[in-house]
């Protein structure tokens, strides 16, 4: 059992981590056709030409859990999911904006 | 341990239809769902959510708990009535959310080892079947100033486990995790081996921590950049002064442009959070009149009889 006073070190996973496919399914517990299905619908974009070649990288890994608990939760298909991934990123960025355009408006 | 109200939760009345506990549900997922929403405590209220949708849409283990009484308050002290589940066949399937996603009052009343739980998993050991543990994801939320020097946070979690008998139970567990610096938003850590265990034998699944960075007071954070917003003196911004700019590392110096214009972004290279490569802090300009003075009013009077300037020249009126 862990104890409190161990401090674990961790592998940080960045945008210089990139994962085989076999690899993305294995941490996500998923099979292979359920990747190819979030490709399909642009919801992942992985670098290299065929399945056998494709990487993912270590982001990706959020946004495929997030689409399975949109999914599961909000009984959102595919299509959707890929809507509402791309709408909240484009909020995330607005978002930042409105903060910086009001810093230098306000006091 | 205390009520549960799930109606309360829900939004319904106790004579709600299914139909309409469905709405309801589906209507408040959407707003309180983690992946989506802006509110605070989102996390905790969709799985208060979840929690009570599970037992209200499943009509055997509504009628179970309307069995309960209409009188117990949310947050009420409880404990269950010792014929429990009594006068009820259940059917055994299986939620959706791990019971350590619920609350003690769940567990109890529905969880593994309630009348509502199948023994999941019993018996697996046997024959020779081993299977890697299942992988886990938690998020951490720490301040900037952790992601840029780095520190330690200690991570409360909730762990169902599977027992000798084959139950599930859930252990409280707590870990100490160091977070490296130079972690930005969204960014993963993973704990090898941190996971549920593995099943005869097999290899324990991963902890993936998903790093979320607070708000702060002075920086915006995109990646690894980071924007602050200086206030300039007009004369500072006209002159190209060396204004004093703070950044995550301490103060330093820098030249402003002669000339420069409200709004306008600098950059400092290399100053945002580190990494391969590092972030950059981008300083936006912002001009700030002095306070009214006779003497500021008296250089103002001086620059508009000197100055030939029409800020609207441009408007073409």
């Amino acid at each position: 059992m862990s104890s409190i006073d161990r401090i674990f070190e961790g592998q940080m996973l960045d945008e210089t981590t990139w994962l085989e496919l076999g690899d993305f399914c294995a941490r996500l517990s998923v099979e292979r056709n359920w990747v190819f299905e979030l490709v399909d619908a642009g919801v992942l974009e992985p670098r290299g030409p065929e399945p056998e070649a494709w990487s993912f990288p270590a982001s990706a890994l959020i946004r495929a859990r997030a689409t399975a608990r949109l999914m599961q939760d909000l009984g959102v298909n595919l299509a959707g999911v890929a809507v509402i991934l791309d709408l909240v990123e484009e909020r995330r960025r607005l978002m930042r904006r409105v903060e910086e355009l009001e810093r230098l408006l306000g006091g | 341990m205390r009520f549960k109200d799930y109606y309360e939760v829900v939004g319904v009345p106790r004579s709600a239809s299914q139909d309409e506990i469905k709405r309801a549900y589906r209507k408040l997922a959407r707003k309180y769902h983690p992946d989506v929403s802006k509110e605070k405590n989102a996390e905790e209220k969709f799985k208060e959510l979840q929690e009570a949708y599970e037992v209200l849409k499943d009509p055997e283990k509504r009628a179970a708990y309307d069995q309960l009484g209409a009188n117990w308050k949310q947050g009420q002290d409880f404990r269950p009535p010792p014929d429990w589940g009594k006068g009820f066949e259940f059917s055994r399937g299986a939620g959706r959310a791990g019971p350590g996603e619920f609350s003690d009052f769940f567990s109890e009343l529905f969880g593994e080892r309630s009348p509502f739980g199948g023994a999941r998993g019993a018996g697996r050991g046997g024959g020779g079947f081993a299977a890697a543990g299942q992988d886990h994801s938690a998020r951490v939320e720490i301040d900037l100033e952790d992601a840029f020097r780095g520190a330690t946070r200690t991570i409360e979690l909730r762990t169902p486990e599977l027992t000798g008998d084959g139950h599930v139970v859930v252990r409280p567990r707590t870990l100490r995790v160091s977070i490296p610096p130079g972690v930005s938003e969204g960014q993963q850590i993973r704990l090898a081996g941190q996971g549920s265990p593995g099943i005869g034998g097999g290899p324990p699944g991963d902890l993936f921590l998903e790093v979320t960075i607070r708000p702060h007071p002075l920086y915006e954070v995109a990646g690894r950049d980071v924007t602050l917003t200086l206030p300039v003196a007009p004369w500072e911004a006209a002159l190209g002064e060396t204004v004093s700019v703070p950044t995550l590392g301490g103060s330093v110096e820098m030249k402003l442009p002669v000339g420069a214009r409200a709004g306008q972004k600098l950059r400092l290279r290399g100053r945002g959070l580190p990494g391969q490569p590092p972030g950059d802090q981008f300083v936006l300009l912002k001009i700030v009149l002095p306070p009214d003075s006779p003497q500021s009013r008296q250089l103002f009077e001086q620059m508009k009889r000197e100055v030939p300037f029409d800020p609207r020249a441009g408007l073409g009126q």
